[in-house]
C-alpha cells in the first residue's frame, strides 16, 4: 500500500526494511571538513511588540551579523513574535561573576526602605 | 549515584579549591532543595553536567532525526493546506532541534561536536524516529500519538532544574500543540472518510500505539538513572507514571476519532488510580535504541548526506561574510 511511491515503504514488501545498524563513518567528518571553521555564537533579543523592550529569546551560529539577523528571523519569530530583533556576538557581553553574586548585590541588602512597602499605610488615605 | 560522590571533592585539588568546591556544592544543593534553577555558569557536580549534555543533545538529535518521516510526505501531502501544515512542522522541528543544541552548548559541548556525533552513529536519539511513515495516516497518527506523548514528556522539563534546558522546552511546548492537533484533525477527517480511509487510519494508530508508548522510556524498575535526575529535579514525573497519564488521555480521545487503541488489557486500576496498559515489546525497544530498528540506518545515512551536501552552502557563507568584512574595511 504506497499510493504515493513512499520512499519509506521498501519497493517490494516490508520484510526488506533494513535492520543493520548505521555504520560509523569510516573517516570522521571531523577529519573531512577540517577546513570548516565553526559560526560563531550570537545571542539573539526579540522586542515582541512596539513599547516593549528587546527580550533575550536565545542563541543561535551564524558567519555574520546579517546572516545572523536572518537566522535569528526564521528561528525565534515563526509566528509573528517579534517586530524588532538584536544579535549580539556573545563574546561581546560582559556579564557578572556568578561566584561573587553575594558581594556584588550586597547594597540593596538590609535597604527595604527603597520600596513603598516599607511605610506605613494610613487607613483612609487616598492617592499615596 | 556514587559517581556523583566520587567527583564532589576530588582529593588532588588544593585546600583554596577544595573550599570553593565545597562552597559551590553547598550552593547548588541549595538552589536544588529549594527548587530553583541552576545556570550555566553555575557550580555544577560533574556528574548532573554530563546527565544533562546526553539528555538535551539526544533531544535535539531526536528532533532534528524527526523532521525525517515527516519530511519524506511532504510532497504527498493530499492538499496543499496539508502540504503548507507539513512543512510548518517540520520547520518547527528544525527551530526545537536548534533551541536544545542552544541549551547543551551553555554545558560546554560545541555544536560541531554534536553534529559529528550524530552523522557518525556515535549519539542516540529517540527510537521513535527509526520507524518507518508507510501511509499518510501515519501523518495522522505520529502528529496525535507521538507528539501527543513527546508533550507529556515535556510539558514536566519547562520546569527542569537547568535554566537554559527549561526556557527551551517551554518555547517547544507552546509550538508543540499545534503540532498534536493538525494529527488529531488528519485521523479525524480520515476516520469520517471512505471506509479505506478509516481503516487506513486505524492501520497506522495500531502502528504507531507502542511505540509511541515506548517513547517515555524503560518501566520505572529498569530505569537506573530516573532516580537521581528526579533528585536533581530535572525529571519531575517517572517513566511509568508519565505512561499511565498518556494513556489515560489517548483512552478518551480515541473514541472522538472513532478508531479503537490496540491494547485489549487498557484500565483504569481504581485501587491507584491510575491507567494500566497491556505489555510492551522491551526487546523491540532495545534492538531499535542499538541501531537495529527498521529505519536506523537509512536515517542516519541522510543525515550525514544533508550535512555534507550542505557544505558548499556553510562555506559560501564564510566566504560571503569575510567579502562582506573587507569591503566595510576598506570603506
Amino acid at each position: 500500500m504506497s499510493p504515493h511511491g513512499n520512499p519509506e515503504e521498501p519497493a517490494s514488501s516490508a520484510s526488506e526494511i533494513k535492520r543493520e545498524a548505521p555504520k560509523v563513518a569510516a573517516t570522521t567528518p571531523a577529519e573531512q571538513q577540517h577546513h570548516e571553521a565553526p559560526w560563531s555564537l550570537w545571542e539573539v533579543f526579540v522586542r515582541s511588540s512596539r513599547g516593549l523592550s528587546h527580550v533575550h529569546a536565545g542563541s543561535l551560529h551564524a558567519p555574520d551579523a546579517a546572516m545572523a539577523l536572518r537566522n535569528a528571523r526564521d528561528l525565534y519569530t515563526r509566528r509573528n513574535e517579534g517586530v524588532s530583533i538584536w544579535v549580539v556576538p556573545a563574546e561581546a557581553i560582559s556579564s557578572s561573576d556568578p561566584d561573587s553574586k553575594g558581594a556584588f548585590f550586597e547594597s540593596p541588602q538590609g535597604k527595604d526602605y527603597r520600596h513603598a512597602t516599607y511605610y506605613t499605610k494610613s487607613e483612609g488615605v487616598k492617592h499615596l | 549515584m556514587a559517581s556523583q560522590n566520587l567527583q564532589s571533592v576530588p582529593a588532588e585539588l588544593s585546600p583554596e579549591e577544595q573550599e570553593r568546591e565545597a562552597a559551590g556544592k553547598a550552593y547548588f544543593d541549595r538552589i536544588i532543595s529549594e527548587d530553583s534553577r541552576i545556570e550555566p555558569r553555575d557550580w555544577m557536580p560533574e556528574a548532573y553536567r554530563k546527565t544533562l549534555l546526553r539528555q538535551i543533545s539526544q533531544h535535539a538529535h531526536s528532533e532534528i532525526i524527526g523532521m525525517q518521516p515527516e519530511a519524506n510526505w511532504i510532497t504527498r501531502a493530499p492538499s496543499l493546506k496539508r502540504k503548507s501544515i507539513l512543512m510548518a512542522k517540520v520547520q518547527d522541528e528544525a527551530g526545537h532541534g536548534l533551541y536544545l543544541y542552544s541549551a547543551a552548548e551553555t554545558l560546554g559541548q560545541t555544536r560541531d561536536k554534536m553534529m559529528e556525533d550524530l552523522i557518525a552513529g556515535k549519539a542516540r536519539y529517540s527510537s521513535i524516529f527509526n520507524y518507518p511513515a508507510i501511509s499518510w495516516a501515519d501523518m495522522g497518527a505520529i502528529g496525535w500519538l507521538v507528539d501527543g506523548a513527546a508533550i507529556c514528556n515535556q510539558v514536566p522539563l519547562c520546569r527542569a532544574s537547568f535554566g537554559p534546558y527549561g526556557r527551551a522546552m517551554v518555547r517547544i511546548c507552546k509550538e508543540e500543540s499545534f503540532h498534536q492537533r493538525q494529527g488529531f484533525e488528519i485521523l479525524l477527517e480520515l476516520s469520517n472518510g471512505t471506509p479505506e480511509q478509516k481503516q487506513m487510519a486505524q492501520e497506522a494508530v495500531n502502528r504507531w500505539y507502542a511505540p509511541s508508548l515506548m517513547m517515555f522510556g524503560p518501566p520505572d524498575d529498569d530505569s537506573p538513572n530516573s532516580k537521581q535526575s528526579m533528585a536533581w529535579n530535572i525529571k519531575r514525573f517517572s517513566n511509568d507514571e508519565l505512561r499511565s497519564r498518556f494513556v489515560g488521555m489517548m483512552v478518551e480521545q480515541v473514541k472522538v476519532l472513532g478508531l479503537t487503541l490496540p491494547d485489549k488489557d487498557i484500565r483504569f486500576n481504581e485501587e491507584t488510580k491510575k491507567w494500566e496498559h497491556g505489555p510492551l515489546d522491551w526487546n523491540e525497544f532495545k534492538e531499535v535504541l542499538a541501531g537495529r530498528g527498521p529505519c536506523n540506518s537509512q536515517r542516519i545515512e541522510r543525515r550525514r548526506e544533508a550535512h555534507e551536501n550542505g557544505a558548499w552552502v556553510r562555506e559560501a557563507a564564510v566566504a560571503y561574510a569575510r567579502k562582506q568584512a573587507q569591503k566595510e574595511h576598506a570603506a
